[in-house]
């Protein structure tokens, strides 16, 4: 993989091939098969109860898959085990949908403790490191609050502010925009893109609401509960215009209505 | 003028139309109109050809009408009936569309199913074969991060450690002071009683001495410990599985066992014995108490017998066995922690199967040590 593919976007990183999702015997989705590219936004679309989030948790390996791998880049990440699935999962930083943050600690020990297991940097470098990533987030002087005192919108930008701790080379986002508010959401969004511009940070997000899907998204995959599988693919805003399947374009258009 | 009649609804029939008139205030506060004259109507001959409304002498209504035109929509339609809504109100007619617009979705509904005695049979073996094996790599896994620990390797934050001692420790003082000197006092009380009858009241402080130092020291410690901290761990745990907080540590590479399991089994691991040995000094001041108080020993003649009838083998033997009791804890509170479901209900559950575990735990262990034990002599 060259560093002018990573540059054009061309370049996979991660690879979903034949993926089957299950619980027991009930299939929920099967046959996905698609591709991240380094530098995507990448969007996870379906209506509620699709498999979005269940998809989400099988790419961070928090589920295993009924059928079917994961690759980041080369390596196969279904079949990964102990220091080498670390590794892969140390490049990744999750937003779980509310925050997760641990409550127990501060918000600078949640961002601290990534960093203090693996860098080697100091307990006052640490704490700057923290405020740095609070300070992006919009919550800078925040650093000695308990999750707890802090209301759920500033829970949830914290808990970006954990996912970033690490630089992670590819962000997920569950459900974004859930419980913010228009403004602040619109702020997530633009912090997205800069992520994505400067650090050239890899985006997946799942997520239903369309404004922030349109503004951020480069590629995405829609996922139908009645086929149970992925029925569309590509840029939203093609998808918009070109697409043919009655259910996606009701999705796409809010049931009709055409200026979502 | 107020109407103040209840909803009315009458049924009329012509040509094979059932023309349905709906009068009065339809409101759910007065109840639901009955819908048995309209089954009866549908069974009459000659047969309805359709179903037709006269709403004109309605007053006002809200959604129990729709309720009872739900029902007679449900009703014709199994008879394959047209109904024609014509007659009724624009807004009913609006809502009664919006009801019917997303069909029943197929297999959504959840029957009760009554499972034959078989098949409830085999899925209990699995389920208890479920969990025998989750229990087993559990046991395995928690086996490998003490190995870690032991070669430093263990990543865990000394703060929460510290923070875990002070809790299951220190705090626990006045609850295991209350509970281990009446538990003095009572053995007394039972051993006077009898001894008495020898006049061999000074065996009281043996009695008293021995078995607080090798048996109650130990398990009433590990009783309230398991009801106080057993508890408190699945409690934690569980509600860290709610807030997907473990979640937030797999995902980083963290192993949950390593950050909340082990520093809480390190914690009751190095406190239970020293709360034992604790629990035994005021255990046998509660039998000190009755003895000099009741039975009028002198101070120095109870504790002189009392150190003459305990070894230090008793002693040692309660010790180990109350170290033994903490893992047993920590590990049936952390596990039912790291089980529980996602509602606020499962994670109640968790709490009392944590509870319920490790006493079941505890007294199995403190029948095994008995056998081990008398078969060893000690």
């Amino acid at each position: 993989m060259t560093q002018e593919a990573i540059a054009a976007g061309t370049a996979p990183h991660i690879i979903v091939r034949d993926l089957t999702m299950a619980f027991g015997s009930f299939v929920l989705m099967h046959d996905l098969t698609f591709t991240i590219n380094h530098g995507d936004v990448f969007i996870i679309m379906g209506g509620s109860g699709s498999g979005k989030s269940t998809l989400l948790r099988h790419l961070i390996g928090l589920m295993e898959p009924a059928r079917g791998e994961i690759l980041y880049g080369a390596i196969n990440f279904t079949r990964s085990s102990g220091p080498e699935r670390e590794q892969i999962l140390q490049g990744v930083g999750v937003l779980f949908q509310s925050g997760a943050l641990w409550s127990a600690m501060t918000l600078a020990e949640n961002i601290g403790l990534p960093l203090e297991e693996y860098t080697d940097l100091s307990p006052a470098e640490i704490r700057d490191v923290a405020s740095l990533k609070l300070a992006l987030v919009g919550l800078k002087g925040f650093e000695d609050y308990y999750p707890s005192q802090i209301s759920g919108g500033m829970q949830k930008r914290a808990g970006l502010a954990r996912a970033m701790a690490l630089d992670p080379r590819i962000l997920f986002f569950d459900e974004p925009s859930a419980g913010l508010d228009p403004i602040t959401a619109r702020l997530l969004d633009e912090l997205i893109l800069e992520l994505r511009d400067s650090l050239g940070t890899t985006v997946v997000v799942v997520t239903h609401d369309l404004a922030s899907i349109y503004t951020i998204g480069n590629n995405s995959i829609f996922l139908d509960s009645d086929a149970r599988t992925i029925t569309a693919s590509g840029s939203p805003q093609e998808l918009r215009a070109h697409a043919q399947d009655a259910k996606l374009r009701s999705f796409l258009t809010r049931g009709g209505t055409h200026n979502p | 003028m107020r109407p103040t009649v209840t909803n009315q609804v009458s049924f009329e029939r012509v040509d094979g139309v059932l023309l349905v008139s709906l009068a009065g205030r339809w409101q759910l506060r007065r109840g639901l109109a009955s819908s048995e004259a309209l089954e009866k109507e549908f069974q009459g001959v000659p047969r309805i050809v359709r179903v037709a409304f006269d709403a004109k002498r309605l007053n006002d209504w809200d959604t129990s009408i729709l309720t009872f035109l739900a029902t007679v929509s449900d009703v014709a339609r199994q008879r394959g009936v047209p109904v024609d809504p014509a007659g009724l109100p624009p807004g009913i007619h609006r809502l009664l569309d919006l009801a019917e617009a997303v069909p029943e979705r197929q297999g959504a509904r959840q029957e009760a199913r009554h499972a034959p005695l078989l098949e409830r049979i085999g899925t209990g073996t699995l389920a208890v074969a479920g969990s025998a094996r989750e229990l087993l790599s559990f046991v395995g896994d928690m086996a490998i991060t003490f190995v870690r620990l032991f070669r430093m390797k263990a990543r865990y934050r000394a703060s929460d450690l510290f923070l875990l001692i002070q809790q299951c420790g220190p705090q626990a003082l006045p609850i295991v002071t209350l509970i281990s000197f009446l538990v003095g006092v009572i053995l007394a009380f039972v051993g006077a009683v009898q001894l008495k009858q020898f006049g061999a009241q000074l065996y009281v402080a043996n009695l008293v001495g021995v078995a607080m130092v090798r048996e109650m020291g130990a398990m009433m410690t590990a009783i309230l410990m398991a009801g106080r901290t057993g508890a408190a761990f699945a409690a934690q745990i569980g509600t860290m599985k709610v807030t997907q907080e473990i979640d937030a540590f797999t995902t980083l590479g963290l192993s949950p066992l390593e950050f909340l399991v082990l520093p809480r089994t390190v914690a009751l691991i190095l406190m239970m014995p020293l709360l034992c040995v604790y629990a035994d000094v005021v255990g046998i001041a509660g039998g000190a108490a009755i003895g000099v108080g009741m039975l009028d020993l002198s101070w120095t003649t109870y504790v002189q017998q009392t150190v003459h009838a305990v070894s230090m083998r008793d002693l040692a033997g309660g010790v180990f066995k109350s170290g033994v009791y903490g893992v047993l804890i920590a590990l049936a509170g952390c596990l039912r922690g790291l089980q529980s479901g996602t509602s606020s209900s499962a994670v109640g559950d968790a709490a009392t199967s944590a509870v319920v575990s490790g006493i079941v735990a505890i007294i199995v262990a403190c029948g095994v040590f008995a056998v081990v034990f008398y078969v060893l002599g000690i």
